[in-house]
């Protein structure tokens, strides 16, 4: 067990086993997410009472998700890189934060657009509306305070630090419309119940939701690896590697 | 079975068509931005090492003709 750990902590292990595995994801994102906005859009019902517009939740739902996701994935690794300075962590949680807030940015901006023929507003300032933007704001401040210190390690640590602060405010976005009386409605997939929404609307929604992930994996594994390249340029492996791939043209 | 009769009424969600397509829009372009910036990094960062490591090998070179 510690012995794999160790391996997966090493760049070198984990550029290899990436390159292996980031292809099928890529492929596995672009297959779901076609077959799940193609259905979502085209085929898929409209709702009896919001009509089309119901049509952004399989946008919608799974960019939410994703947020919180890529905010507890980048606090985990944060965790990782603090306890036991594995970089590979780091690395992660460096590219992880950009995308995290890009799909906060997406469940806001589809969110505003959706109340708007729903509730007839772009925006109150609800529980989970208002939690959500929160979060936005730690994203940007996890990517500010990492590039905030002439160090790198400093700005790592102050980094991991705030992500795992900020993992509070997770179970304050989840719980919102549970604990407060908000607009925005209970959550579309739960562990316990089934959807309250037919078949022909919520499996699209759920191959979205696992397109989405899989786009996540993907583009974590691409970026980490260029991570790699750019911080280990020095080693030796990757000098061998780089004069492999131009000897190869 | 198809929720539209035509590409036309697909385009205008019964009047929604500013609201679903501004969040879709907005999806796809992140998401395509993403994937594109990641492949673009890739490549600049491959040149920058092959373009350095050439540089040192002949630097390496020049040292070893004047010694």
């Amino acid at each position: 067990m510690w012995a794999f750990i160790h391996k997966l902590g090493s760049p070198k292990w984990f550029y290899a086993i990436s390159a292996r595995l980031q292809p099928w994801f890529w492929g596995l994102a672009i297959l779901l997410l076609l077959v799940g906005s193609v259905w979502g859009l085209v085929f898929a019902p409209s709702d009896y009472q919001q009509g089309n517009s119901f049509r952004i939740i399989y946008v919608h739902v799974p960019a939410a998700i994703l947020a919180q996701s890529c905010f507890v994935a980048m606090a985990v690794s944060g965790v990782i890189f603090l306890v036991w300075k594995i970089k590979i962590a780091d690395m992660a949680a460096t590219v992880i934060a950009p995308f995290g807030a890009a799909m906060t940015f997406v469940a806001l901006f589809s969110g505003a657009v959706w109340g708007m023929p729903t509730w007839g507003t772009w925006w109150v300032w609800d529980a989970r509306l208002t939690s959500m933007l929160i979060q936005l704001f730690l994203y940007l401040g996890v990517i500010a305070l990492r590039g905030a210190f002439a160090s790198r390690d400093s700005g790592a640590r102050a980094a991991s630090v705030l992500a795992l602060v900020g993992v509070v405010n997770i179970p304050i976005i989840k719980y919102s419309v549970n604990w407060w009386n908000t607009l925005h409605q209970p959550a579309t997939f739960t562990l316990t119940e089934r959807p309250a929404m037919p078949v022909e609307m919520w499996l699209p929604l759920l191959i979205m939701v696992l397109g989405f992930y899989c786009f996540f994996i993907a583009l974590t594994l691409t970026r980490t690896r260029n991570e790699i390249l750019r911080r280990e340029s020095a080693k030796r492996w990757v000098r061998e590697l780089v004069a492999d791939t131009d000897r190869r043209g | 079975m198809m929720a539209f009769d035509s590409f036309s009424a697909l385009l205008a969600m019964d009047g929604h068509a500013a609201y679903v397509w501004s969040a879709w829009g907005l999806t796809a372009l992140l998401l395509i931005a993403s994937a594109l910036h990641a492949r673009s990094e890739r490549r600049h960062l491959m040149q920058n090492l092959k373009r350095r490591q050439r540089r040192e090998h002949h630097a390496d070179r020049g040292k070893a003709h004047e010694s």
